[in-house]
């Protein structure tokens, strides 16, 4: 059943990304910037899909210290592997929108240095897991850093809205309204598209961590032989 | 300038898409690993219970 679910989430998603593409394709230039605007529905979804994701993950982690249930665990491990692989892609292509925009790759600005310590926040969660072989301690332990790693997530959003920081980001496109309506359209499918694909990812990996602990039930079970 | 923004632009999607092919590869491949590990304990397991 579950199998059927991914199947269908990938092909749709996959789909309307194609379709969408093509959308963006025919759009007209942006006045300022020109062709390159049109990253704009690859880089902003990307990073607002891992925030759910990440969102999510925080939930599990939670959940997990509350009930102990391996579940949430396993949950909270998959959104947190595909929403870090997402905001990786919001700062590889966040680094070539500004190479081609201010003439350097990267700027350590409020933004661009929130982004990046949530990448590291994140990837240390991930690193840390198998670095612990007790299950229940690996859990509880991923779950405390899971909580503490979305503290960073509120600097992100904040980094461009608090008033007397000057970035070199933009505005939030959407609540300054800077972004021109013909763009909206593709600009919410490229989220709807991040968001079918990876919670087609996450159920993917969630598959992955169930058939992990029915490793280490047998072997357990062999040990204890 | 359009070239180079158009230059840029393919850079940007095809890195990104490079990213998520490479996570999906990765994905794939351990799940494969991890199937095949379930397999070899199953079986051990089974062969223990028979003896």
């Amino acid at each position: 059943m579950r199998d059927k679910v991914i199947l269908t989430l990938g092909v749709l998603g996959t789909l309307l990304m194609a379709w969408n593409l093509n959308t963006i394709s025919n759009l007209p230039n942006d006045a300022l910037q020109g062709y390159i605007f049109r990253i704009i529905f690859i880089h902003v979804p990307a990073a607002i899909t891992a925030q759910v994701f990440y969102t999510v993950a925080l939930g599990c982690c939670i959940m997990f210290l509350l009930r102990k249930n391996f579940f949430w665990d396993s949950l909270a491990v998959a959104s947190i592997e595909v929403g870090t692989m997402l905001v990786l892609v919001n700062l590889v292509t966040g680094s070539i929108w500004g190479r081609n925009q201010w003439g350097v790759w990267w700027a350590w600005d409020l933004r661009m240095t929130s982004q990046l310590m949530c990448f590291l926040l994140y990837l240390g969660y991930l690193l840390l897991r198998p670095a612990i072989a007790e299950p229940t301690q690996r859990a509880t332990m991923s779950s405390i850093v899971g909580i503490f790693a979305y503290a960073d997530i509120p600097l992100v959003d904040m980094a461009i809205r608090m008033p007397g920081v000057r970035t070199q980001h933009p505005q939030p496109v959407l609540e300054t309204g800077t972004l021109a309506p013909i763009y909206r359209g593709p600009f919410g499918i490229g989220i709807i598209v991040l968001l079918l694909i990876g919670t087609a990812l996450i159920l993917l990996r969630l598959n992955q961590e169930h058939a992990k602990r029915e490793i280490d039930s047998l072997r357990r079970q062999l040990h204890a032989a | 300038m359009d070239e180079k923004n158009v230059r840029f632009l393919f850079m940007g999607y095809t890195a990104a898409w490079l990213i998520v092919m490479i996570f999906v590869i990765m994905l794939v491949r351990r799940g494969q690993k991890i199937s095949a590990e379930l397999m070899r304990l199953r079986a051990l397991v089974e062969n223990r219970d028979q003896n």
